[in-house]
């Protein structure tokens, strides 16, 4: 069987498996046995894409497979890779087999959750190995569905408003992305032929730029919808607020990444033209998401708004990167996806796991923890530190590519769009200081925190999971950099085939 | 490779100190976590020696110039297609001065708070810091191009942050972290822009390009300009931002004196030899890009570092907080610093002023670090900061004194010891350049015997204050580095700087202009005159002289409100005015307009959906009077 179809079946016979199992301690073993071997299996595949590569070979996408399944339409199930899925799919193995070690006490109905969980992370998965984009948007829609259960019924505080708010708000960035696909495929083969849903076919040729101009603001609001581009951003706080921990982690750390791949992957790969053409209205957009997501952030008091309001930051410069079109912003934004990531599931798993103890998540009721649980006080520091973007972390390689990439651009525009993302590094300081000194330092505030019990064991795993794959990227970002480079050859020539309107 | 790779050990052996203690930190029992740190170091100090041994003397053929060596490098990342970020260590004149500035430092550092730190909660905690500190550092000086240097330059700002707040559970002291690590940010955002548009404009990271005269960056000098200056101007400035954060130039000022928070070694180690004057090594580094490039650059250096240097100076006269004063003492020298690199020139005696500041710096670590090692000793014995609380300590804290009296007399520019020698020096440089900015330095000259002597004979003599218990000398463990410190600040004005680190690698010869230095000892002799007569014994005077200039007293004790306009902007205006807002913003309109559109679906359908209301009767209604309604639009229309 081909390796990357494997993706998708093992989360399938995991629910199979999970479906036969009793009570939690049997649903967890499943799960986390399942998870395990996908994780590894994520690190095969980096090592054997990496093996190929060296050994020569150029083709734009490895471990291809093809399969007919609605000829109606032409729709294929076709998979196959580059650098920048391979690196994707192993963000997505880590935060997985964190996710389900993060949730290891969940006692309501725990056979439904991790069947929900990894039904989730199935069409993850399967939106990463996609090359055909009805196919892709199948599996997008396979992780949207389980995300609005998981939030409803395992949710807190509104949860009944959070899961419907962000499922139609992402349901309508999906109602725009079908138009979007739609209209991609009915221009796929300008020239006559049978219509495809192919990227590869489709990057082939040239789609009219008429309606590129049209398709493409629905497929990147779409996908940036997603990515919690300005305005439509506003799910992502109360749904993240709501939802409990593992679904915040793989929500914010994999499932807003699909927005980030897929306006790159679908929207810049396949219309450059009207890309190059509107760039500028989403470059400021994303600079306000940028800047405004960080401001925001400093004024909230609840743990998960805070985070989640520093991802709207975060991921407003993954898509700010995307925007700028060349060779090292791109590269940038795929490593910011990744370090973004890694830090948020860190940063959704320690909220978690210090609401868990205290029963509250808003900072000004909490202080002086660091003495009590110092393990989950260090992690939370190293969390923080990474996400400021300190050197040795992730965060600081993504956002030095960034800003190397989009200086590369000589107008004054798009210079004053690059300061103003810079400017995010001290603001985004304040606020993560702010928490890690109230949360964490001062004296004790309550003497009900004396109590508390530092992390258990599958905490620690989970955590430490994370942190290795933060410190990893940053302090030998090399070979991912280089992964992800090597990727962009075929969209670079794409984009250097097209005129640039008055640039 | 060459024969410097082992150099690579001097940066690597503290960093797995740091790993190994950090890690082991609940294992480490009494000083175990304290001696590895301490043996690491010393490690380090020893090969740092042996490097500059090597390199000055034993490789070094009389009569060349000094080269810069590769010692080892690497690459790190890929930005660009011309620009690569590289990790390596480069051997020089200067990074080998900062090895041994920076090891000497930190080893003693490292003795001392083996005493000073005793019985600590998180002891190990504190040693696996200072290594993280001393790799950092290291790896700064060691930089062989500008981005592996703003990398350890953020590293250096974060160890200054964990060690500041050390003591976590004090509130003032972790919010003293915190200042310090945003101000610094801030101005690290200057230097990150300006190393975007440096590297930009030239193409490289590299010191050994950047610095080459008929290099990419010195020939861009007449490029492209940007109001009305050179975009590599605007790089420099913009890069020496950075600097003047880390080096509390005024405005950037504000975190140092309440960087005073943490331990006192740390002060002594991170917030007066060598974390602070990285802003001075950063301008030093790239010092012949600005002297040839961006001369505009180099005199804003010049003025920013003069009026620091007198604005310190007067703060410093009035605080009471005894590690407060040495703190403005240390703005007030490294601005000195910087105003001669400021006024200096490229090549043989024109640059002057850049071998008197790297001699300044040298000799400030020692003399600044020993005043700071001597105040911990104080307050060890005192367990207070304040001036008011102490005084007639000489009886009880005799090697304290001794040093303590040797350190203030070296700041003060008393010959025969170092600070005389390398202030000289600055002054010549300044009077040769510019003669306002030779009268603030010879101002501010004054002004530190002065406030050093206010400081020194408040602690040591007046009558005794009610002490808890009797005050007792520090134990050997503290007062050996001070010994040792006080050596450094007696003999290392001897060292011939002008034939080591000079601006072009070549040795020139330099001697004491007695025109320049007399009237230089004689105003420290007056300041030190004017301090005895107010200070040694208790009289009315003091307070005599404040009510005569209350206005100027209020504001130099209130450090000229500073600190009250960045709250007002901070707190007031950012968080008031822009993130409360925003805030809002986003709930109520943002939110409000998605909620909004929900309403309106949810109203419409509300509305539509008495059709579907399943009444046979309604449906029967409806049903006629559209039949009726066709029938007569077909009668009576068509």
């Amino acid at each position: 069987m081909n390796i990357l179809t494997l993706f998708v079946v093992i989360p399938v016979l995991t629910v199979a498996g999970i479906l036969f199992t009793k009570d939690l301690k049997q649903s967890r073993m499943v799960s986390a046995i399942g998870m395990t071997v996908q994780l590894i299996l994520s690190a095969i595949l980096v090592y054997l894409y990496v093996t190929e590569r060296q050994a020569g070979n150029m083709a734009p996408m490895l471990f291809t497979f093809d399969a007919l399944w609605f000829p109606a339409l032409n729709i294929h199930y076709a998979v196959g890779v580059d650098g920048i899925s391979v690196a994707m799919i192993a963000l997505t193995g880590v935060v997985v087999f964190a996710g389900i070690f993060a949730s290891w006490r969940m006692e309501f109905l725990s056979r439904e959750f991790f069947i929900s969980l990894i039904l989730l992370a199935t069409g993850v998965f399967g939106f990463f190995i996609s090359l055909d984009l009805f196919t892709m948007f199948l599996f997008y829609e396979i992780a949207v569905i389980p995300m609005y259960l998981l939030i409803g019924i395992w949710g807190s505080g509104p949860k009944e408003y959070s899961a419907m708010k962000l499922t139609l708000m992402l349901m309508g960035g999906s109602a725009l992305l079908m138009v979007g696909i739609l209209g991609i495929y009915f221009f796929s083969v300008p020239e006559g032929g049978q219509l495809t849903f192919n990227v590869l076919e489709i990057a082939k040729h040239q789609i009219p730029i008429e309606m590129q101009r049209f398709l493409f603001p629905f497929t990147f609001v779409g996908f940036g919808i997603l990515g919690a581009l300005f305005p439509f951003h506003t799910w992502s706080p109360d749904g993240h607020a709501s939802a409990p921990t593992a679904v915040s982690m793989l929500h914010a750390g994999v499932l807003m990444k699909l927005g980030g791949y897929g306006a790159f992957r679908v929207a810049i790969y396949l219309m450059p033209e009207a890309a190059q053409e509107q760039a500028w209205i989403f470059i400021i957009l994303t600079s306000i998401s940028v800047v405004y997501g960080a401001f925001g952030a400093i004024f909230q008091k609840d743990l998960k708004y805070i985070n989640a309001y520093s991802s709207v930051s975060h991921c407003g410069l993954v898509l700010f990167a995307v925007l700028m079109m060349n060779q090292t912003a791109f590269t940038g934004a795929v490593i910011q996806m990744i370090s973004h990531g890694l830090m948020t599931a860190l940063f959704f798993a320690l909220i978690g796991m210090i609401y868990g103890r205290t029963h509250t998540r808003m900072i000004n009721e909490m202080g002086g923890l660091m003495k009590v649980i110092p393990f989950l006080g260090v992690v939370y520091v190293i969390a923080g530190l990474a996400s400021l973007g300190l050197p040795g972390f992730s965060g600081f390689v993504a956002e030095m590519t960034i800003f190397f990439g989009a200086y590369e651009h000589v107008d004054l525009f798009h210079r004053v769009a690059t300061i103003v993302a810079v400017s995010s590094i001290v603001i985004t300081a304040v606020y993560i200081l702010r928490v890690v000194g109230t949360l964490l330092m001062g004296p004790i505030t309550d003497k009900h925190f004396l109590h508390l019990e530092d992390a258990n064991w599958y905490e620690r795993l989970s955590t430490i999971t994370l942190v290795i794959g933060i410190t990893f990227i940053g302090v030998a970002p090399l070979w991912l950099s280089d992964m992800i480079n090597f990727s962009l050859a075929p969209l670079i020539e794409k984009l250097a085939t097209v005129q640039l309107p008055g640039m | 490779m060459n024969s410097y790779a082992y150099t690579l050990l001097i940066p690597l052996i503290p960093f797995f100190v740091f790993l190994f203690v950090g890690m082991a930190e609940d294992k480490l029992k009494g000083k175990l976590g304290g001696l590895i740190g301490t043996v690491g170091l010393g490690i380090a100090t020893f090969l740092s020696y042996y490097t500059a041994f090597k390199y000055f003397i034993t490789d070094h053929v009389h009569g060349t110039a000094y080269t810069s060596v590769k010692a080892f490098e690497i690459t790190w990342l890929h930005l660009t297609e011309k620009l690569t970020i590289n990790l390596g260590i480069l051997i020089d004149p200067i990074s080998v001065m900062m090895l041994i500035v920076v090891s000497t430092v930190s080893f003693m550092v490292h003795i001392y708070s083996l005493g000073y730190m005793e019985g600590e909660r998180g002891f190990a905690r504190f040693y696996s810091f200072l290594s993280l500190f001393s790799f950092s550092m290291l790896g700064l000086v060691l930089a062989t191009n500008l981005f592996q240097m703003y990398i350890f330059w953020e590293l250096v700002g974060v160890s200054s942050f964990l060690l500041i707040g050390y003591y976590y559970e004090k509130p003032s002291a972790f919010s003293a972290a915190k200042k310090a690590f945003i101000v610094t940010r801030f101005a690290d955002l200057g230097f990150l822009i300006g190393i975007l548009i440096l590297s930009f404009t030239t193409g490289t990271f590299d010191f050994q390009t950047l610095v080459d005269p008929n290099g990419p960056a010195i020939s861009s000098a007449g490029g492209a300009a940007f109001m009305g200056l050179s975009l590599l101007t605007w790089a420099l400035i913009l890069i020496f931002v950075g600097g003047a954060g880390k080096s509390a130039m005024f405005p950037l000022h504000i975190w140092l004196p309440d960087a005073m928070e943490g331990p006192t070694p740390v002060s002594a180690l991170i917030h007066a030899a060598t974390m602070v004057v990285a802003g001075v090594y950063l301008v030093a580094r790239l010092f012949p890009v600005y002297a040839l490039g961006g001369p505009v650059a180099l005199e804003v250096v010049a003025w920013v570092g003069a009026f620091t240097s007198l604005f310190a100076a007067v703060i410093a006269l009035t605080q009471t907080d005894i590690k407060r004063v040495l703190a403005f003492s240390t703005m007030s020298q490294i601005g000195y610093m910087m105003l001669s690199l400021g006024v200096s020139g490229y090549g043989g005696e024109e640059g002057l002023g850049f071998m008197a500041s790297n001699f300044h710096l040298f000799t400030h670590a020692m003399f600044k670090a020993l005043l700071f090692l001597g105040a911990g000793a104080v307050i060890h014995a005192v367990h207070s900061n304040d001036m008011s609380e102490m005084g007639g300590l000489r009886k009880y804290l005799p090697i304290t004194h001794m040093t303590f009296l040797i350190a203030c007399l070296t700041i003060a520019g008393i010959p025969p010891f170092s600070g005389f020698f390398s202030k000289d020096e600055i002054l010549v440089a300044a009077f040769h350049s510019n003669k306002i900015l030779f009268g603030i330095e010879y101002l501010v000259a004054g002004l530190t015997a002065f406030y050093m002597f206010r400081l020194y004979y408040s602690i040591f003599w007046g009558h005794d204050r009610h002490y808890h218990h009797t005050p007792h000398e520090a134990p050997l463990v503290m007062t050996i580095p001070l010994m040792i410190l006080a050596f450094g600040s007696i003999f290392s004005g001897l060292l011939p700087f002008h034939h080591l680190v000079t601006s072009d690698g070549l040795g020139f010869d330099s001697h004491i202009d007695w025109m320049i230095a007399a009237p230089s000892i004689l105003i420290g002799v007056v300041g030190i005159a004017v301090a005895t007569l107010m200070y040694k014994t208790e009289n009315s005077r003091p307070a005599a002289v404040a009510k005569t200039f209350s206005h100027l007293y209020r504001w130099s004790y209130r450090k000229f409100y500073i600190d009250e306009v960045y709250l007002f902007v901070t707190k007031k205006i950012i968080f008031n005015y822009i993130s409360r807002p925003v805030a809002w913003f986003d709930r109520h309109i943002v939110d409000g307009t998605m909620n909004g559109i929900a309403n309106l679906v949810v109203f419409c359908s509300f509305n539509i959906k008495g059709l579907q209301s399943g009444r046979v009767q309604q449906y029967g209604f409806v049903f006629v009077s559209g039949v009726v309604a066709l029938v007569l639009i077909f009668v009576y229309l068509l």
